[in-house]
């Protein structure tokens, strides 16, 4: 295994500090190194880096960044060996908590008690946290047993308890997904999935392998309506959703369970980005981010389920790397590339990142799609760049790689991202 | 059971079509296998060699890759996560699992030794996904992979 | 068998009432115990309370509310010093949006006046804005109260219960009230006998306080003629970002049933808005409906336009014990002995400690000797909410106790000592943990804490986590796998190894 020691004294200052040691951070500090960068500091919350991989016990992690198909520990476990290879102070069990626009950090730790260090450049890598009940506003009474399917991920795969005996999973996110083959596997009966829209929010593999395997009914355009019990969850009411995404009450039905689990999405965790006093996109929440993922205060960075949700934990990887890299050569004194190209969402698009792009660098656009559509899909960028694909969902994040040969004369453009249906790209 | 499965009314000249959804990777390629009493005759629908042989395989003897924790003792946290050596039939998962269930280790646990050996009969042993310091060594200097391997032994749990 | 001991006063609920009583008569040479039905003080009535100090203006006069309304605010001024309770003196910004609601306004703030309130000023709408800027732009004007402040009502309430206790009275919790013996023929004056799960309590005197219940109660003590309404109050709380909206308590002018719906900065810095004001039947509903957050959002809207529901992070419902009159019930009964403080709806919480020292008078009239004793502290170590604190007090809490430096709740900033202090100091559900130390209340609503939590609370009373709940009864949350070892060796910090330190199935 790996492990960790924790820095014997903290340095005054840091070239490139990480905040975050799941997926992102992990890549942001072998980036950062290997652009030269000598003095990095990676702060992480747990005892273990790692992140929310450690909970994550699933294949289908590494393909794009190790060639193979791992779990998520595994991942975690090759991304920490890395880093420490690299010769990185790892503080563990610490929090940033705090960020002064000269980027003087303030954190706090166990080992240091509460420190301040300067720092030259930072990427934030804190993840996302999900959405709750409070955020998708479901009435009702509030017992117990209603929780985010992470926090069930985590009590069953690291704590060895279970979050209850029949469970009810609201979202068919991913995280939903795997929970309810997880739950199942170990003797907690799933009532079913209800999906709010008229398709899964999952990936099509979560879908096959967490339910059907498993003959887990999945209630599309159904949501959860009212909620039952005082002391622990009796009950949920479900219903059916009209074409407006509205109730359609007369077609409700009760569903005994003692646990509902919340997969409602994930929200960049904005908190140093808030006091930092960042651009945030509005649709993801996350910061406003240029092709190296700098924010719009010079010297921070942020990368990953920070700036807007991967579907992939190789996308992270490979996003932060890039973060990782651009820190490191800020604060080696090297020149950022000029951001010439700003990238603005366009039909059927939800949003783009990174928000602006290089004219003289090459580099990769992620996007989703609001509105599925199955069947042969134009790609465009602009004018630029024109690919068909065989069909896209919102589920799944659209990379594409955009070069200095395509941008050619871009210069000054703002290029729009639209994903058409074939044959309709004159509407 | 056939996951995603649908046939597309009397098979023409004895070939039946299948389509499943390739979970190779997460990009889901909706395959279709063209089988003459079982045999595999044609796979349509793929954008890379692993949709061929997903597609081959999950008709005619479909596999899963599973995942799962057994009780660890001395670690951080409670219980260590664990994957099947090998694509394990997909009616014996359950069992699988139950087998490993109450399973218990102690750290310190090497990343990819086996945790148990031929889990519920399959033939196919658990491996450990995660490494685990002896405890108490948690934040030693010791940077090395850990050789400590644990003693096992296996129940049927469950 | 042996006389059974006898109390010298029973405190039925461990609400703002009960407490403030509890914490009033320590000072007296007395024994005195409090019964509360929950698993902990304040998670009735007093939990889901929109957590202002009002102002002294709102109630009238003439009522026994309206009196005790500002001496009440003064009393929670006092506590707050003594105690060191989460307080906040936000003022109040009482506004009339239309012209019609002026003569309202001021009426009210004349009514202020008159009970003895300082400070009222009435504002023009350019004065209102200059101090709110985010107040309906079309407003007709606003008065201005300097009195009103914000507090937890939870965490003031359970930090007057452990004043109380650390100053003599016994606390007991999950005591509900099953029956109280009727009136002994032969001995009407005997001391009065209540019966909860864990058997008979004998005392001289019992303070019906039991919120909701009250009715019910006074009915088994052989009282009759009180009837509790339920009147819930939905109350919507929002994310942290919009921190700042307002400054003060933004009331509108009233209307018959209610104070209207408010937006209120908590003393936690964040924006709550609520609440509504509806009779229902059940005594239990608690539940918040789209029906109530639409009301809420558009009454709220006309003081403040920029508000969104998309901003809500927690919601919940409380109830108000409305009786029959409107106003506190307070008073001795027909039954010897048995005195009700019943029907305590707003402002209850800011009358509360007025009130208890008028049930101190009660308790005199009917013969309570009350003898001060020496020792009596009027103090308790404030809670440290290191959040709060400044770097470098901060940097000296960590260096004293390392554990200053560990975070359990990262949205609210909550350290593992703050929550070690809080289980030390009574808190035995994640509920209670939650209201006293704010972990798990913010944007992420527990995900990330919940399992610190339930393992500090589990490791401070000494059970497994399975056994700690969310507030008491049968709310559990998680539970045992089947194949859960026993005993159970992975709980607790250091799991045990068998001899061999070898691994064993189980």
């Amino acid at each position: 295994m790996v492990t960790t020691e924790h820095p014997r004294q903290l340095a005054d200052s840091y070239d490139v500090t990480i905040v975050g040691g799941g997926p992102a951070g992990l890549a942001a500090a072998v980036g950062a190194r290997d652009q030269g960068a000598e003095r990095i500091l990676l702060v992480d919350r747990d005892p273990t880096p790692g992140g929310i991989l450690l909970q994550c016990i699933h294949s289908g992690f590494g393909l794009h960044t190790f060639g193979e198909d791992v779990t998520g520990p595994e991942y975690a476990h090759r991304a920490l060996e890395q880093v420490v290879d690299h010769d990185v102070d790892v503080l563990t069990d610490a929090y940033v908590t705090d960020a002064s626009s000269d980027l003087r950090l303030k954190l706090m730790s166990p080992s240091t008690g509460v420190a301040t260090v300067d720092t030259s450049t930072v990427v934030l890598a804190p993840g996302a946290r999900e959405r709750t009940r409070g955020a998708i506003r479901i009435p009702g009474e509030r017992p117990a047993g209603v929780m985010t399917a992470g926090l069930a991920q985590a009590m069953v795969n690291l704590h060895g308890r279970l979050p209850g005996r029949r469970a009810m999973i609201l979202g068919s996110g991913d995280i939903g997904l795997i929970m309810a083959r997880r739950l199942t596997l170990e003797g907690v009966e799933v009532a079913g999935v209800c999906e709010l829209l008229p398709y899964p929010s999952g990936i099509g593999r979560n879908v096959v392998q967490c339910l059907e395997d498993f003959d887990i009914p999945l209630h599309l355009s159904t949501t959860v309506v009212d909620i039952h019990g005082r002391d622990r969850l009796e009950g949920v009411t479900i219903a059916p959703v009209d074409d407006d995404r509205r109730p359609v009450m007369s077609r409700s039905a009760h569903v005994p369970c003692d646990t509902l689990l919340l997969s409602v999405g994930l929200i960049p965790d904005a908190e140093l980005a808030q006091r930092l006093q960042l651009r945030l996109d509005p649709v993801t929440g996350g910061p406003v981010v240029s092709s190296t993922m700098e924010t719009s205060r010079p010297g921070v960075f942020a990368a990953g389920n920070g700036v807007h949700v991967n579907d992939l934990a190789d996308w992270v990887s490979r996003e932060a790397q890039v973060a990782g890299a651009a820190a490191g050569d800020l604060a080696l004194g090297r020149h950022r590339p000029l951001e010439d190209v700003h990238v603005t969402p366009g039909h059927n698009v939800g949003y783009v990142v990174p928000h602006t792009l290089s004219t003289s660098r090459t580099q990769t656009v992620s996007f989703r799609v609001k509105e599925p559509i199955h069947g042969d899909t134009i790609l465009r960028i602009g004018d630029v760049h024109r690919r068909k694909v065989r069909a896209v969902v919102p589920a799944e994040m659209i990379t594409l790689k955009v070069g200095p040969k395509l941008l050619d004369g871009c210069a000054g453009d703002t290029l729009r991202v639209d994903a058409i249906p074939a044959g309709q790209e004159e509407a | 059971m056939a996951a995603t499965c649908t046939t597309d009314g009397p098979p023409p000249d004895g070939v039946e079509t299948v389509t499943y959804l390739c979970t190779g990777c997460p990009l889901g390629c909706r395959l279709e296998v063209d089988a003459i009493d079982d045999e595999v005759v044609e796979v349509r629908g793929f954008r890379c060699k692993r949709g061929l042989r997903y597609g081959t395989q999950e008709h005619t003897d479909p596999r899963r890759e599973v995942a799962t924790t057994v009780w660890l003792c001395g670690g951080d946290v409670q219980r260590l996560p664990v994957r099947a050596a090998a694509p394990v039939p997909k009616a014996s998962v359950r069992s699988f699992v139950r087998a490993l269930a109450g399973v218990r280790v102690s750290a310190p646990i090497a990343l990819g030794s086996v945790v148990a050996e031929d889990v519920a009969g399959t033939g196919i042993d658990a491996i450990a996904t995660r490494g685990v310091p002896p405890p108490g060594a948690g934040s030693s200097d010791d940077r090395d992979r850990a050789t400590g391997r644990p003693s096992v032994s296996g129940s049927e749990g469950g | 068998m042996g006389e059974p001991h006898v109390h010298d006063v029973l405190i039925l609920g461990g609400g703002a009432v009960g407490t403030t009583l509890a914490r009033a008569l320590s000072r007296f040479d007395l024994d005195v115990v409090l019964l509360e039905a929950e698993a902990e003080v304040a998670f009735g009535v007093s939990k889901a309370n929109s957590g202002i100090i009002h102002s002294g203006l709102h109630a009238p006069g003439d009522t026994l509310k309206g009196r005790l309304e500002y001496p009440g605010n003064r009393g929670w001024h006092q506590l707050h010093e003594e105690l060191g309770f989460g307080f906040a003196p936000v003022g109040e910004t009482l506004v009339a949006v239309e012209e019609a609601e002026l003569a309202t306004i001021e009426s009210i703030r004349q009514q202020g006046v008159d009970k003895g309130v300082p400070g009222t000023q009435p504002w023009t709408p350019q004065q209102a804005l200059d101090a709110e800027p985010n107040l309906n732009r079309d407003l007709a004007g606003a008065v201005w109260v300097p009195t009103a402040a914000v507090i937890n009502p939870y965490e003031a309430v359970m930090l007057v219960a452990d004043a109380a206790q650390r100053n003599g009275v016994r606390i007991e919790v999950e005591q509900p009230v099953i029956a109280i013996d009727p009136v002994d023929a032969h001995r009407p004056d005997a001391p009065l006998i209540v019966h909860t799960p864990a058997g008979p309590w004998h005392g001289r005197y019992v303070i019906n306080a039991t919120g909701l219940f009250a009715d019910e109660v006074a009915a088994m003590a052989g009282v009759p003629g009180l009837t509790i309404r339920p009147r819930k109050g939905e109350e919507y709380l929002l994310d942290r970002r919009v921190e700042g909206l307002v400054h003060s308590i933004v009331f509108p002018a009233p209307r018959p049933t209610s104070k209207g719906t408010l937006v209120i900065p908590t003393v936690d810095g964040t924006i709550m808005v609520g609440p509504t004001a509806h009779e229902v039947d059940d005594k239990w509903d608690t539940s918040t409906t789209e029906e109530g957050a639409a009301e809420v959002f558009a009454n709220a809207r006309r003081l403040v336009p920029v508000l969104n529901e998309r901003d809500v992070i927690a919601e919940f419902a409380g109830l108000r014990p409305v009786a029959q009159t409107g106003d506190f019930v307070v008073g001795p009964t027909e039954r010897p002995g048995f005195i009700n403080a019943a029907g305590i709806l707003s402002p209850g919480l800011t009358a509360a400690p007025a009130l208890a020292d008028h049930l101190v008078d009660i308790l005199a009239d009917q013969g309570l000797a009350l003898v001060e004793t020496t020792d009596w502290d009027p103090t308790a170590p404030h809670p440290v909410r290191f959040a709060g604190r400044s770097t470098d007090e901060q940097r000296r809490l960590a260096a004293d106790d390392p554990r200053y430096a560990r975070l359990v709740c990262r949205c609210e900033l909550v350290t593992e000592a703050e929550v070690r202090e809080a289980i030390s100091r009574g808190a035995r559900t994640l509920d209670g943990l939650k209201f006293r130390t704010r972990a798990g209340m913010g944007r992420c609503q527990g995900a990330f804490c919940t399992w610190s939590c339930l393992t500090l609370l589990a490791e401070g009373l000494d059970v497994p986590v399975t056994a700690v709940t969310k507030r008491g009864g049968d709310s559990w949350i998680v539970c045992e796998r089947d194949d859960q070892p026993e005993p159970d060796a992975t709980g607790g910090d250091q799991p045990e190894l068998d001899a061999a330190g070898s691994s064993v199935a189980w």
